[in-house]
């Protein structure tokens, strides 16, 4: 591999500078996103106690490893760290950050300091997270909800809602510096139809995030104004309205949830297309529904609120708009399958990881429907039901997509190959215990077991045993990778520039990359996923893959 | 590319050339670019900011609709010649705002610092007649809070004008909160512009702190009306 061993001896952005200052100070997308993967994998593994805790807590019917009050805690800790600390920074800050300069071909985001300062938030509102916890926990739910959260609950509300309110921050700066970095930043050539999906849904997903999160921060602000010096604006007593509350929480908080998924789409269309060789099937479609779930994602919030109060029609318009949602999504799911058809189909881990995400993401959404119906979401709310299909959503789909883009970009960002036969096994792992832990969810909640209790009656036991040993699979499943990663960074193969023979700029400089990522601003003249011209016999350099820099 | 780089390879660059090439940050490929960047990011920013007035507007809409009278009362209690004053003081410091970025691309110095302290200084008046109207509004207790106390007189109760006053005080505050920001902001450019950092063909900075400047005079520019004057002549 001469290619790999000449970009071997060049100077990276790993070893471009050394000592923890050059970390701590750098302005560089591709360590702030290492940065980030280091914080958000911590953060995590915390939140993946508190599950493996509640996991345990429900291996039996009565109430007896925890309290009801800290089971409360548990599960409110757990929505909290894996929502604000991880599933909304996840692939943004991480695999957006390290690859959209590289993919439009610029040497940084468009505010490199700015990309710094929303780690440096990020970090702030951790602490403040990480501190209500040692220091007692809050048990309102991840949701906040009031007057709970304002009058009633004697936990440290209002410091984990400062952190919230903090890590809103570091999503809106990073989202803000995606959309300036996509329009203004691109390289000569690089037009809109030719950009890579993963752009596409990256810039839907900033939308929501610079859209939407503004609206959080200022609710929260008005809970702790009411909780500190009783405003009274969401309390029923003063003649507020708690219903206002939910309305502003899930104006954000429901477009939230495509925020966590949108980037894993993204991730999808990128390895789908490279391991069936294929161009994307109806690309701009697929461009497109990125956008269409983005704004269409804003109207459907109250389909939160379908008992809480809200007229009967305000309930039916949002059940129909909810609907509307799930057209731009199955286009991508069904666009994603015929790309598929009469592709060259190779089964790498990150491959079996989309693989996953289509099956599981598909299942997550359809439930999402029923949900989204009036008459069925009668029935389930606020049972397990819920649970399952936003975990189908969120883990099956975020968090396989993350495992998938770490996966396929880990080559990239460290020049080192993972071991591909542990990789396999933990995907199978992952899919299997995935399965095993949330499928019985679906069954609990629809035969009524309701989320959030910390006992529950005898008949119920044998699905939540069932869970919780698929519980244990999974965290084997996500342990896995921690550990063969990381050993890959000192034995794994070389990588060379190109190991999958992709398309795309990123791939087409060194691994790891220099600082400024090319050593000249590439001109494109070609379209995203020309797997056709990569793979033809005869073609030529400039559209080569193995141009290292 | 370091600002000096041309210079050891012993070519001789203009004045001109040196400071653009001194401001002209890596990543970007000339100054057009890095002016238009700039720009942008910070309207898709100002974008984020009416999102997050949004959500208290939306707030007092509704509840405008739902307690009208209550929102009348909380209205008459509004000492609007303050408030005009206040906005008249606010629309000064937007024009000696304009005139410190026209100054700064001018390339004036002086000027620059002059508009830039006279707008620091109708900034502060804004906030001292702002403090005097929350003083009064403590004095006469319509702070909301357990020393709440209204006296009612119409067909509406006096919790609905708590409500009033909470909106009132979070939409001002967080106003005059943006508005320390900015003075914070102006303070900033005032040592930069004495360090000579500006010069004709680098001056966004003072621009970006500008539209800000504005943007924070136009959410007054709405607040005004809607708490101040528009249930004026009503009767509760």
């Amino acid at each position: 591999m001469e290619a790999a061993s000449h970009s071997e001896a060049k100077t990276n952005y790993l070893n471009a500078d050394y000592g923890i200052k050059s970390w701590l100070l750098t302005t560089d997308h591709k360590r702030i996103a290492l940065l980030f993967l280091g914080s958000i994998t911590f953060f995590f593994f915390i939140g993946g106690f508190f599950a493996m805790l509640i996991r345990l807590e429900l291996l039996t019917p009565a109430g007896d490893l925890v309290l009801a009050d800290t089971y409360n805690k548990l599960f409110t800790m757990h929505g909290i760290v894996m929502i604000f600390l991880f599933l909304i920074p996840s692939i943004p800050a991480v695999f957006g950050n390290f690859l959209i300069p590289m993919m439009i071909g610029a040497k940084d985001l468009a505010f490199p300091k700015l990309n710094l300062a929303s780690w440096y938030i990020y970090m702030a509102g951790a602490s403040f997270i990480l501190y209500a916890i040692v220091t007692g926990g809050m048990d309102t739910g991840w949701t906040f909800y009031t007057p709970f959260s304002t009058t009633y609950s004697n936990t440290n509300v209002i410091t984990a809602a400062v952190g919230v309110f903090i890590v809103g921050f570091s999503s809106i700066f990073t989202g803000l510096n995606f959309i300036v970095t996509i329009h203004r930043m691109r390289a000569p050539g690089l037009t809109w139809r030719r950009l890579p999906l993963f752009i596409w849904a990256h810039y839907a997903t900033a939308l929501i995030m610079v859209l939407g999160t503004p609206v959080l921060a200022i609710t929260i602000v008005l809970v702790a104004l009411e909780r500190l010096f009783h405003f009274g604006i969401f309390d029923a007593r003063l003649g507020g309205d708690p219903l206002l509350f939910q309305h502003l929480f899930w104006f954000y908080s429901h477009p939230a949830v495509y925020i966590m998924i949108l980037p894993s789409m993204a991730v999808i269309s990128e390895v789908i297309a490279c391991f069936s060789r294929k161009r994307i099937f109806g690309y701009d479609f697929v461009a497109m529904s990125s956008i269409a779930i983005a704004v269409l994602g804003f109207l459907v919030w109250a389909h939160h609120m379908f008992v809480a109060g809200i007229s009967t029609y305000a309930a039916l318009i949002f059940s129909l708009l909810t609907f509307f949602v799930a057209i731009p999504s199955a286009v991508k799911v069904f666009n994603w399958t015929a790309t598929l058809y009469k592709g060259s189909i190779s089964f790498e881990t990150p491959m079996l990881y989309a693989f996953a995400f289509i099956g599981l993401f598909t299942i997550g959404g359809l439930t999402g429907i029923f949900l989204g119906a009036v008459g069925l979401d009668l029935h389930v709310h606020d049972t397990y039901f819920v649970v399952a299909h936003f975990h189908y959503v969120m883990v099956g789909g975020g968090v396989t997509g993350f495992l998938c883009a770490l996966h396929f970009w880990w080559p990239k960002m460290t020049g080192k190959m993972y071991p591909e036969a542990f990789a396999k096994l933990s995907a199978v792992l992952v899919f299997v215990g995935f399965n095993l832990t949330f499928f019985p969810q679906f069954l609990l909640g629809y035969l009524g077991m309701p989320r959030r209790y910390h006992a529950y009656p005898p008949e119920f036991q044998v699905l939540n045993v069932l869970s919780t040993a698929g519980a244990s699979i999974l965290a084997a499943g996500f342990i896995m990778p921690m550990i063969y990663l990381v050993w890959s960074l000192q034995y794994g193969k070389d990588a060379g520039p190109n190991p999958y023979r992709a398309a795309g700029l990123e791939w087409k400089t060194a691994s790891p990359p220099a600082t400024f990522n090319f050593d000249e601003t590439p001109v494109v003249t070609w379209e995203a996923y020309n797997y056709d011209e990569i793979d033809a016999p005869d073609h030529g350099p400039q559209k080569g893959v193995e141009v290292a820099g | 590319m370091h600002p000096t780089m041309g210079l050891r390879r012993g070519l001789k660059l203009p004045d001109s050339e040196i400071a653009v090439q001194h401001n002209l940050k890596h990543h970007f490929a000339d100054m057009e670019q890095q002016k238009e960047t700039s720009t942008f990011g910070m309207w898709v920013f100002l974008v984020t900011e009416i999102m997050f007035f949004g959500g208290m507007f939306a707030a007092y809409l509704i509840y405008r609709l739902s307690y009208y009278n209550a929102w009348v009362a909380g209205s008459q209690t509004m000492e609007i010649q303050l408030g005009a004053i206040n906005t008249a003081v606010l629309i000064c410091s937007s024009l000696t705002m304009v005139m410190a970025v026209h100054s700064a691309k001018l390339g004036n110095r002086k000027l620059t610092a002059i508009f830039l302290i006279l707008t620091l200084a109708l900034g502060f008046a804004f906030l001292g007649i702002k403090g005097v109207e929350y003083h009064t509004h403590w004095v006469h207790h319509e702070v909301p809070g357990a020393d709440f106390h209204f006296e009612h007189a119409g067909n509406y109760d006096p919790r609905q004008v708590a409500i009033f006053f909470s909106l009132y005080f979070a939409m001002t505050g967080m106003h005059a909160m943006h508005m320390i920001i900015g003075a914070g902001l102006l303070t900033w450019l005032l040592i930069a512009n004495a360090r000579g950092r500006f010069s004709p063909s680098y001056n966004s900075p003072v621009e970006m702190v500008g539209l800000y400047w504005h943007f924070v005079d136009l959410i007054w520019i709405y607040l005004f009306p809607l708490l101040y004057l528009i249930s004026h002549h009503h009767n509760g």
